[in-house]
């Protein structure tokens, strides 16, 4: 993803350093900073909103996200503008279903997405790039040509393709966006593993006769949350700009479910017919929840990396 | 429009010829239409939208709708179609018919090549002979053994040289086809681009590039002057054609525009004379540009298709099954609120629009739907379905954003009335089509346009045999009621059958049957509207002045 | 750096020979052929045309004509789709165009970026600043299938001054718009790296040096503080230029430009064999390529690293 690789670095670097030894914990500290940033605090606050709106709202509306007002069906223009006298608090789309109750289930959908693939994407870049990492040596190498190998491939060529071939469901979506983020992950974790392999806790844990699988689970991925955590409020707004990319292809999400991305497709495609709401209300949740991902992310940065404050 | 400077000279040599004939024929017609008497604008060129780049124009490779369209602009057949679809002369001026009804005789006109070189029978006969052989690989060259001609069938299948063709070219302009068996359509198949002719020589000096514009040699009224794979295709007067006196028409460029909304605004920023109208947007455009904004019929239908194969599910066996899902489809919503094109609700498989087809009475049709959604209920209820429960099936259609507004009424429709629940699965296109071919579907859209104007075209595909028969429904009474059809006089009478057996077996739910909706600029005169082939010829295009 | 290159240069050839097999596999796979229509054609003519483009062979006998056309005469092979053009003629038409304006919109996302960027960090905490961070995050968010069609609207429907669409040869005011839709994200992306990277170097120690020692502002920041600022937003440029240009299709769908994202979509959609693996193969190369001017780049300006 577009993630700044030499800062990630560098983030790395804060959040190692620090790690084992002061008696103050690193979280504490990071917490504490994040706390002082009044942009990343206001983000967490109006997504958490954001979120909860997205699963209490629906509650509010009598209109579900797929049920037709026939009344409205086909006349969107005329009729379908936002009102409270109908219930329709967003307005409708051209078919006459309840844009409030789409976009509420469409910001659940994007969350998931964004959330569930960075999970893919940090399990997988996590675990790849500890073992690559603490074996070191050749497998290291190996490893690590493979990722150099796979992040040569224009990803996004490849995502269609799959999309082509296995039809669309969310499942892949979650999958696919995850399997084409990891490899950024897997690099960073690895430098870090390498200067962890060396601590003294480590070593101890090798004398004791700890099998390799747990001293990775156990000792070394516990010390990477840093990095892991900052990394993760920066690719998930990434991820769901790339659903929306995907989505507006048509290779998203299934009827009747939907996204930001295919919420904001379809208003684009209808902004000359007088149904702005169609475009207005979705690209409001969206470009919202995104900037508070990159404020928060940001935060997060500057919480783990004081160098920069 | 901003002028293209790379091109300038180009356009400015290309002004100069037009201008050179324009002077030449002058007398022909001045600023005033000849026949309608109305002022003429200056400026005779036409723009439209293309969907996509067109693959190709070679007469014999070419397939869709759209490329043909570029091909009958470039080349000229031995018929050609007026504007309600009859025949008329093209580069024949006049055909026999022999006595056994196998042999026909067609009289060329003296007509020249874009290059100079006459256009004799032996283009037709190289034509003809290369759509067959196998090592061209056309396409289209099943269409050629649907001709019926002698000995198609065994070329195609590579057991004979393409020489054996029953074509022959008695002298330079007479042109004799020889058929298998009589086939009283065979004139108008003919209209059709695969059996334009091609110009050998060019074919076989610069192999697949002869279409490129500098190396092309057409017979048709344009010539190609550029063609930029989806981006545009610019055809301009030749003034070789035949009847080029005739023509008014000086240029005629496609643009791909691949959005159709974003082809909507180009249209009402005034780059374009002709394009699609989106689903759903006819009824505003015509209050805004009453003059421009046309609905006509076409010849296509639209339904959904049972899976009623080994492969399909259980419940749709039980025809109360399929007619409840068929009643409780409301048409009118579908054709006045999704699609609002002056699209007709359809309660036949075959178009009412098509020739001589009279539309037989199903009793569905003229049930309220208040009627049709309690029969439904009551038949869903009696095939034992109900709340505790529910039928369930999944309904694939192809990425569209039309299919897609489709589908999700009518699964909510179904929903709403019947508890019915209707997964809905889109497919890309060849994915789609691969699922349908393979029975791998449960419910799916299906929609023919016919291939030539008779009921036959719609009618023949729910026979056991036909492979667009995706829903694999058997009914031996169809099968030989439409074999009769071919050689009775009275086919109409089979052909009311047939709609009525299908009305009672419901083995497909008919949807609505199309129109065609487009925007055309009030000045581009000679759209064939009463064509619903929609069979076009840009020489019979003019722009009026404003 | 010369065995740097050759080092680089080598190892790229794996890379694309397992591109070029996950791309032959993914497509071979996907349910479909490149011959299936509506209708769906008799077997005969199905045969016929599966002769002609090989694909009666094998599958290895396939790849293995399929590499030795590239390797040999650098062919790709005929499209299937478009029937009278190879996929190198394709190539030819489309790799130009969407390379012209790829390039133009990578030139104008950094040649306003990063002055944006560091304009940012030098009046750290003022309206400005907060000013260009809000920009670059609002940019950054806004998808460009948002953007297109708006501009559309109002340069072409409202004001009329550019054309809605099209490529013309690539004459200005077709470039106008599909520029701006393409570069504006990454402007603003590039922007705010710049920005953060800007921030941290003028907070260290060799910056405050130079300050204490009374250097004019603007000369601390060419002089010193330039260099290391920029190395981050280096590293970022390779995949952007790479993201650009696979992000192309929207510039393709919405400006008509003829360029090489839509056919690749299509391609993929019409199982136009020869003609996806073509592009696939040009993009990746591209994006090796890319790749390693970006390392280069980098490890000339830092002098910590070796090549």
């Amino acid at each position: 993803m577009l993630v700044n690789k030499k800062k990630m670095a560098s983030v790395a670097e804060a959040a190692s350093g620090q790690t084992p030894v002061k008696g103050r914990s690193q979280w504490q500290d990071a917490m504490g900073r994040f706390k002082n940033n009044k942009a990343s605090l206001v983000s967490v606050i109006v997504l958490s909103i954001m979120i909860l709106i997205s699963f209490l709202g629906p509650a509010l509306s009598e209109w579900d996200h797929e049920t037709i007002d026939w009344a409205l069906t086909g006349n969107a223009a005329e009729m379908g503008a936002p009102s409270i006298e109908n219930g329709h608090f967003f307005g409708t789309d051209d078919l006459g279903r309840d844009l409030y109750a789409r976009v509420m289930q469409g910001t659940q959908i994007s969350l998931m997405v964004g959330i569930i693939g960075t999970i893919v994407a940090v399990v997988v870049g996590v675990l790849y790039g500890a073992v690559a990492g603490y074996f070191g040596g050749r497998v290291d190498n190996f490893m690590m040509r493979f990722v150099d190998i796979l992040m040569s491939i224009p990803y996004m060529f490849i995502l269609i393709i799959l999309f082509v071939m296995f039809g669309r469901s969310v499942y892949i979506l979650f999958i696919g966006l995850g399997l084409f983020s990891w490899m950024d992950m897997a690099r960073i974790v690895r430098g870090q593993t390498l200067s962890l392999k060396h601590k003294e806790f480590i070593e101890a844990a090798v004398a004791a006769g700890v099998s390799d699988f747990t001293i990775i689970i156990r000792h070394i991925v516990p010390n990477l949350l840093g990095i892991v955590v900052v990394y993760t409020s920066l690719m998930i707004p990434n991820l769901i700009l790339l659903e929306s990319f995907i989505s507006f292809l048509g290779l998203g999400i299934q009827e009747p479910l939907t996204s930001w991305g295919a919420l904001i497709s379809e208003g684009a495609k209808t902004i000359q017919y007088g149904t702005l709401w169609q475009l207005a209300f979705p690209l409001a949740f969206f470009v919202t929840g995104l900037f508070c991902f990159f404020f928060i992310g940001d935060g997060l940065r500057d919480a783990f990396d004081p160098k920069e404050r | 429009m901003i002028d293209n400077k790379n091109n300038f000279k180009k356009v400015a040599m290309a002004t100069a010829i037009a201008a050179v004939t324009a002077f030449t024929s002058m007398s022909a017609f001045s600023a005033a239409h000849p026949v309608t008497g109305e002022e003429l604008a200056t400026d005779q060129s036409y723009t439209y939208r293309l969907l996509d780049g067109i693959p190709t124009i070679d007469p014999q490779l070419v397939e869709g709708v759209e490329s043909s369209v570029v091909v009958r602009d470039l080349f000229e057949g031995l018929l050609n179609q007026d504007d309600l679809g009859n025949n008329v002369p093209g580069v024949a001026k006049s055909f026999d018919l022999s006595e056994d009804k196998k042999t026909y005789t067609f009289h060329l006109r003296k007509s020249n090549w874009s290059n100079g070189d006459p256009v004799t029978a032996n283009d037709f006969v190289y034509a003809w002979r290369r759509a067959v052989d196998p090592k061209t690989a056309s396409p289209y060259s099943w269409y050629m053994e649907m001709m019926a001609i002698k000995n198609g069938a065994a070329v195609i299948k590579d057991k004979m040289d393409p020489k054996e063709l029953g074509v022959k070219a008695i002298d330079d302009y007479t042109f004799e086809v020889t058929l298998e068996a009589p086939l009283p359509y065979f004139p108008g198949m003919v209209t059709h681009t695969t059996t334009f002719p091609s110009h050998q020589a060019t074919v076989e000096k610069f192999g697949k590039d002869w279409t490129r514009p500098e190396n092309i040699v057409g017979n048709g009224a344009y010539t190609l002057t550029s063609w930029t794979l989806k981006e545009k295709n610019v055809r301009e007067r030749n003034a070789k054609y035949w009847d080029n006196a005739n023509t008014i028409l000086d240029k005629v460029t496609a643009l791909v525009i691949n959005d159709e909304n974003q082809a909507l605004i180009r249209f009402k920023a005034g780059d374009l004379d002709k394009t699609e109208i989106p689903a759903g947007q006819y009824p505003s455009m015509k209050k805004s540009n009453p003059s421009e904004a046309y609905s006509f019929p076409r010849l296509c239908n639209y339904y959904y298709t049972f899976n009623l194969s080994d492969s399909g599910p259980e419940a749709f066996k039980d025809v109360r099954v399929r007619k409840a899902l068929s009643y409780a489809l409301d048409r009118n919503v579908i054709v006045n609120n999704v699609t609002k094109g002056g699209q007709k609700p359809a309660y036949t498989f075959t178009p009412a629009a098509t020739a001589s087809f009279e539309v037989p009475a199903v009793d569905y049709a003229s049930w309220t739907q208040k009627d049709r959604d309690a029969k439904a209920k009551e038949l869903l209820a009696a095939a034992g379905y109900n709340k505790e429960n529910p039928l369930k099936f999944d309904m694939i259609y192809n990425t569209d954003e039309a299919h897609k507004k489709i589908a999700t009424v009518i699964s909510q429709m179904w929903k709403q009335k019947l508890g019915v629940n209707a997964v809905l699965a889109n497919q890309e296109w060849k994915t789609f089509l691969d699922t349908r071919k393979k029975q791998a579907f449960q419910l799916a859209r299906g929609a023919w346009c016919g291939d030539y104007n008779e009921a036959s075209t719609f009618l023949d595909l729910v026979t056991t045999q036909a492979g667009y028969n995706h829903g694999k429904w058997v009914n031996k009474e169809v099968d030989q009621l439409m074999a009769e059809a071919k050689t009775s006089a009275t086919p109409n009478v089979n052909y009311t059958r047939v709609e009525q057996i299908m009305a009672e077996e419901m083995p497909v739910i008919p949807v609505y049957h199309y129109a065609g909706v487009y925007m055309i600029k009030d000045t581009l005169k000679g759209w064939p509207v009463k064509n619903v082939q929609q069979t076009i010829y840009s020489r019979t295009f003019y722009k009026t002045a404003k | 750096m010369f065995s740097f290159i050759v080092r680089r240069t080598l190892s790229s050839i794996p890379t694309i020979l397992i591109l070029i097999l996950i791309s032959f596999a993914l497509m071979r796979l996907a349910p479909g052929s490149p011959f299936s229509t509506e209708r769906g054609l008799p077997p005969e003519v199905l045969a016929n045309l599966e002769a002609k483009y090989g694909l009666n062979l094998p599958w290895y006998e396939q790849i293995y004509t399929y590499l030795r056309g590239i390797i040999f005469e650098f062919d790709f092979g005929p499209s299937f789709k478009y029937k009278d053009r190879s996929v190198n003629d394709i190539l030819a038409q489309g790799f130009p165009v969407t390379l012209t304006y790829g390039i133009w919109s990578f030139v104008v996302a950094v040649a306003v970026g990063i002055p944006l960027g560091i304009a940012a960090a030098v009046k750290h905490n003022t309206k400005f600043d907060y000013a260009a961070v809000g920009f670059s995050i609002g940019a950054q968010v806004l998808p460009n299938f948002v953007m297109a069609p708006i501009l559309v609207i109002i340069f072409t429907l409202w004001l009329n001054w550019l054309p809605g669409g099209g490529w013309n040869g690539g004459q200005w005011q077709y470039l106008i718009m599909p520029i701006i839709a393409l570069s504006t994200s990454y402007m603003a992306s590039i922007a705010r790296i710049t920005r953060s990277s800007m921030l941290e170097v003028l907070h260290s120690n060799f910056i405050r040096t130079a300050k204490a020692k009374g250097l004019p502002t603007s000369s601390i920041i060419l002089r010193h503080a330039l260099k290391p600022a920029l190395l981050p937003v280096i590293s970022y440029l390779g995949p952007a230029f790479v993201y650009m240009i696979t992000g192309s299709v929207i510039i393709d769908i919405y400006f008509s430009t003829g360029g090489m994202g839509q056919f690749f979509v299509d391609a993929a959609l019409n199982r136009d064999y020869s003609l996806l693996m073509g592009v696939t193969i040009v993009f990746g190369v591209m994006t090796i390529l890319f790749n390693a001017i970006v390392d280069i780049t980098y490890a000339w300006l830092d002098p910590k690293i070796r090549l």
